[in-house]
């Protein structure tokens, strides 16, 4: 695992620069790099891409009608951002939720996005607010820029449509419509440092005693994070009483194809899917 | 044969020069080139804060940051922070408390505390609780570590 060169660049093209010809590793906070480098899980290239020190990359701002969160944006600074809080609070609830305060100081919502790690924190809320990735290339001497939607980002466990030559240079969260309400929920076996046995997160506009636009995703469930499309199409416009509730979380059981592992088994996962469910819909009902 | 890199950076308020192996974290930096032994290696993945140092006024892992990435900041470790008042004053309620047992945790515990309280000066005691929640200790049980943290908020006593 011997690393040859080490770059830092300072600017978005030197990075895109440095990424041409493959071969590069790209670190940001380190946290998840680390640790799997020293297990052997992760290969590491024979070039170290340091990209913690591109402004491109940073700053969590209102940009072109959406919350731009740079993928540099550690955990702690998505939670104390004001525009976070205002825009996308189901965001900092689960950044909340984030490993420990230290990891929270390093760790970057662009490395838990590109890591794409089934279980991943942030991503569940991201599929719930319909973000996008936003990608960065330099085939030809130009920067390019390309949007992909947060549900077809995901391609499997630790692999996402970034292509190797592609810098992850912001999410985008498309400001919510008035009325817009969103719960998060992990459950793991204690609430710090934990890799979630299972993540929910719904939301949708109130619309009455039921939810317009309702968006569902799952976390620990499937080979990736997932948008619960059966689920969401029992939801819409669902009465949230106590029945209407039992109904879609019923369907939130059956939707998911969790596996057994050392974190809880599929059925267990399963019985958790139903009842988180019917605990944040019976939240978004009282809210 | 490791590929290394000459860094620059602020240690402890010094500038210090250091050659580190490209794949090396922070936390080999400090221990075996450095020589500043207080950082301790636990479980070298992030999960017991053994090894909390400051890194441009934020408390993380020396386990999980690449050395290399130093480069121009400004790392405080337990024997930098040993001399300011606050560390002193965390550090006086550890003994009185009885918070130190064996002993290993006690560096990231201090830093962790030290880092935490510098802007939450008057916390709950479910406050401090969540801040150390990414520091293990496998000896006292928290309560008396706990403790000395809230005495120390009250002036160490």
């Amino acid at each position: 695992m011997a690393i040859d060169h080490y770059h830092a660049p300072t600017s978005l093209p030197e990075a895109l620069e440095r990424l041409r010809g493959g071969g590069a590793t790209i670190l940001a906070g380190g946290t998840d790099l680390m640790p799997q480098s020293h297990a052997g899980r992760v290969k590491l290239g024979p070039a170290l891409v340091n990209v913690r020190r591109v402004p491109e990359l940073g700053g969590i701002r209102i940009d072109d009608g959406t919350l731009r969160l740079g993928a540099l944006s550690t955990m702690s600074e998505i939670l104390r951002s004001a525009f976070v809080r205002e825009y996308a609070p189901v965001l900092a609830e689960a950044c909340d939720h984030f490993a420990s305060d230290q990891i929270r100081n390093a760790a970057t919502i662009g490395g838990n996005v590109c890591n794409a790690s089934p279980a991943g924190d942030t991503l569940v809320p991201l599929l719930v607010l319909d973000a996008e990735a936003e990608l960065a290339s330099k085939p030809d001497g130009e920067v390019k820029l390309r949007r992909v939607p947060r549900s077809a980002v995901f391609t499997g466990p630790g692999r996402t449509v970034r292509a190797r030559d592609e810098l992850l240079c912001a999410i985008r969260v498309p400001l919510p419509k008035p009325g817009f309400v969103a719960r998060f929920v992990k459950f793991g076996t204690r609430p710090a440092l934990d890799i979630s046995a299972v993540a929910i997160g719904i939301g949708g506009v109130r619309s009455g005693r039921s939810l317009a636009g309702a968006r569902v995703a799952f976390g620990a469930v499937a080979p990736t994070p997932m948008r619960a499309k059966a689920t969401e199409a029992a939801l819409e416009g669902t009465v949230l009483d106590d029945a209407g509730i039992a109904r879609v979380a019923a369907v939130a059981r059956d939707e998911v194809r969790p596996i057994d592992d050392v974190r809880a088994s599929a059925w267990y996962r399963k019985e958790l899917v139903s009842n988180l469910t019917r605990r944040v819909l019976g939240d978004v009902a009282q809210a | 044969m490791s590929h290394r890199r000459e860094i620059e950076f602020v240690l402890n308020g010094v500038v210090t020069r250091a050659s580190v192996p490209l794949e090396a974290s922070a936390l080999s930096m400090l221990r075996d080139v450095i020589g500043l032994t207080g950082t301790k290696y636990a479980c070298g993945e992030g999960e017991c804060g053994a090894c909390t140092i400051e890194v441009d006024g934020a408390s993380v892992c020396a386990c999980l940051q690449f050395a290399v990435d130093c480069e121009g900041r400004t790392v405080t470790t337990i024997e930098g922070a040993a001399r300011d008042p606050l560390a002193a004053r965390i550090e006086r309620a550890f003994v009185e408390h009885g918070a130190v047992q064996c002993g290993f945790c006690t560096p990231g515990m201090v830093m962790q505390a030290r880092n935490w309280l510098a802007t939450h000066p008057d916390p709950t005691r479910e406050e401090i609780k969540r801040a150390i929640e990414g520091n293990l200790c496998r000896c006292t049980g928290y309560v008396k570590i706990v403790d000395a943290i809230e005495a120390a908020c009250r002036g160490g006593r």
